[in-house]
């Protein structure tokens, strides 16, 4: 039946190179994070690396939501937002504890300094506990995903009003907290921490210590993540970017398959978070707010939305331009950041990853992929 | 396999003021081979999203002891319901392999979804032969060729499970050769499945239809075999008018039918 000219389809043997592709590639990464990046970087320049790496984090989420999913999660600050404040409120609390002259139960000094009428808000006093506060960090974000997707994607909200959503969800999060100036810090957010589970944050080992914790959680999360690309689960969802309706006639209801993917990458943004804070000291409105969500995009739109690796490098890429370039153009930064986004969004769709496909296309016109791929 | 008919009654469809089925009363016992045909805007497209649930209608449309009025659409899917679309849409980023496994795989639980597929399932390797397709397996399904992606998407509704097969204009665009190979699979595949076919080209509809019903106007004008509905004066009154049709091809004709609707209008 096949009167076509398409030629038969050669079975590719699967080279030792391809085979071992994807564990060498892992391997290297963790050479990369785990031996070389500590000994080469010093103290400075490795917790620069820690915080990117919390970019890093999200965007393999996003590669997850948007990348295969389709789901331009422009939002991501919420979950980001949700997990940091979960561990820097527990953190606070386990400060105000350890400080001399005090027990548990008591204020964490910003509320001492605005007043909340010398009593911890109920839903602080859950927090103190370690166990209950680390796994809010990235429950608290699935769930809060999962409530809203539930209605999102059963409304069949999607493309530009999804983002748009999910940017209001980021703007009224951030809006709120600075009305909360009494009991989540306000404008100022959640900041000083002295101590992460007993170990002082202000001794540089420490220091390296929650580095390679962020490093090891990042890899784990990229392996999650690649389990999920390759499985039944991972083309269903691609199979849901390219058409919804199709699949809905097949069987399946898509918001489910959506709902999966928006929650895992509101997980891994909570994690993210919450990792965020014993690496940089602080969470506040503003790291959560329009512009860092947008900004946790960026990267992965840069290197490469549908390559994993690709939108991890590029989230590291772009944060390490922030911080270098926010530095020496501190106006300008922002206007460079949209312009990226807008350039990788709409010249570079597969982004830096597919750089090397679309050259390869360009050069021999024959290749009737290009269009597709 | 070929358990259950469609039983249509009475169903109405209307957009904005705009009655498009008006009353289509409609059998399609189980195991036939039926065509839908009637001139543009006859409602057949709308027909069938009213069976498969895109459509809100009115009425009654029965598969077995399943009123499917009222489900949403992967619900009636779900029962054994499935159908393609005039263009085809299949996965183009994904191989044709893949194309069908998802396909075959609605009803899969949670640990099989998060797995790596294992080999290839038995139905997506029956309809890999069904359909010619077994050679083309890792190919991405968007280099495939116009009938080969049409192919595909009835291999879709085959390892799906389906007992009906819904096809709105399988052969469009396609050449000589590949409607001809079209017609055989459809053969092939109405041995054990119910199928529906919406077609305007009239030697392919001679050629394979074994009954047929023709659409006019929101309503079911004639119904029978291709002889007797080509024999009918409503049929041929509808037609006239439409002698643009294009002369029968006497390579494919079978000699039981031997006139043309559009010659006799």
């Amino acid at each position: 039946m096949t009167t076509t000219t398409t030629a038969a389809a050669p079975t590719q043997p699967v080279s030792l190179l391809e085979r071992f592709r994807v564990p060498g590639g892992f391997a290297l990464g963790a050479v990369l994070l785990l031996g070389i990046a500590p000994l080469a970087l010093s103290d400075f320049r490795l917790s620069l690396l820690a915080k990117y790496l919390c970019y890093a984090i999200v965007a393999v989420g996003v590669s997850l939501a948007w990348g295969r999913g389709g789901l331009l999660v422009l939002g991501q600050g919420v979950f980001f937002g949700l997990g940091g404040y979960a561990m820097a409120m527990h953190l606070k609390l386990a400060d105000a504890a350890a400080a001399p002259g005090a027990g548990p139960g008591a204020l964490p000094d910003f509320m001492q300094l605005y007043g909340t009428g010398g009593a911890l808000p109920w839903w602080w006093k859950p927090f103190a506990n370690p166990g209950f506060a680390l796994a809010a960090t990235v429950l608290l974000p699935m769930a809060v995903a999962a409530i809203l997707g539930f209605f999102i994607f059963r409304r069949r909200v999607k493309g530009a009003y999804f983002a748009i959503l999910s940017q209001a969800m980021a703007a009224a999060l951030s809006i709120w907290l600075v009305g909360q100036q009494a009991t989540t810090g306000g404008t100022n957010g959640l900041t000083d921490m002295q101590g992460f589970f007993g170990y002082s944050l202000d001794d540089p080992v420490n220091q390296k210590m929650v580095y390679f914790i962020i490093a090891v959680v990042l890899l784990l999360l990229m392996a999650l993540a690649r389990q999920l690309f390759v499985s039944r689960y991972g083309e269903l969802l691609i199979a849901v970017r390219d058409s919804e309706e199709r699949v809905r006639f097949l069987g399946y209801d898509p918001a489910n398959v959506k709902l999966v993917a928006y929650v895992v990458a509101a997980g891994m943004a909570g994690l993210a978070g919450a990792l965020f804070v014993p690496a940089v000291g602080i969470i506040s409105p503003a790291l959560i707010g329009i512009v860092p969500s947008i900004g946790f995009v960026i990267g992965a739109a840069v290197g490469g939305r549908a390559s994993l690796v690709g939108a991890v490098l590029g989230a590291v890429a772009v944060a390490w331009a922030q911080s270098t370039l926010s530095d020496a153009f501190p106006a300008a930064w922002t206007y460079f950041q949209g312009l990226l986004f807008i350039v990788a969004v709409g010249f570079l769709p597969g982004g830096l990853a597919s750089l090397v496909t679309v050259i390869r296309n360009r050069r021999t016109p024959t290749t009737r992929s290009g269009e597709t791929a | 396999m070929s358990g259950e008919g469609l039983t249509i009654r009475d169903l109405r469809v209307t957009f904005d003021g705009f009655t498009a089925v008006d009353g289509v009363n409609l059998d399609v016992p189980a195991g036939d081979l039926r065509f839908l045909i009637g001139p543009n805007g006859a409602g057949k497209t709308t027909l069938v999203d009213a069976v498969t649930g895109l459509a809100k209608a009115t009425g009654s449309v029965r598969f077995g002891d399943e009123e499917l009025i009222g489900k949403p659409v992967h619900r009636i899917a779900r029962l054994g319901i499935g159908r393609t679309f005039q263009t085809a849409t299949v996965f183009e980023q994904l191989t044709v392999l893949q194309n069908l496994d998802i396909a075959a795989g609605a009803g899969r639980g949670m640990m099989t979804m998060l797995r790596r597929r294992k080999g290839i399932p038995e139905p997506v390797t029956k309809a890999l032969e069904t359909t010619g397709l077994t050679d083309l397996r890792d190919r991405p399904a968007g280099v495939l060729a116009h009938g080969q992606k049409q192919w595909l998407e009835i291999g879709m509704l085959l390892v799906q499970d389906v007992q009906l097969l819904l096809l709105d204009e399988p052969v469009a665009g396609m050449s000589h050769e590949e409607r001809e190979a079209t017609g055989e699979l459809l053969q092939r595949v109405s041995a054990d499945h119910t199928v529906v076919v919406i077609e305007h080209d009239m030697d392919f509809m001679r050629s394979f239809a074994r009954s047929v019903s023709v659409l006019h106007a929101g309503k079911v004008l004639s119904e029978g075999t291709v002889a007797e509905v080509q024999a009918d004066p409503k049929v041929q009154e509808v037609y006239l008018g439409r002698a643009s049709e294009p002369e029968p091809a006497s390579v494919s004709e079978p000699s039981a039918t031997p006139v043309s609707v559009a010659e006799e209008a």
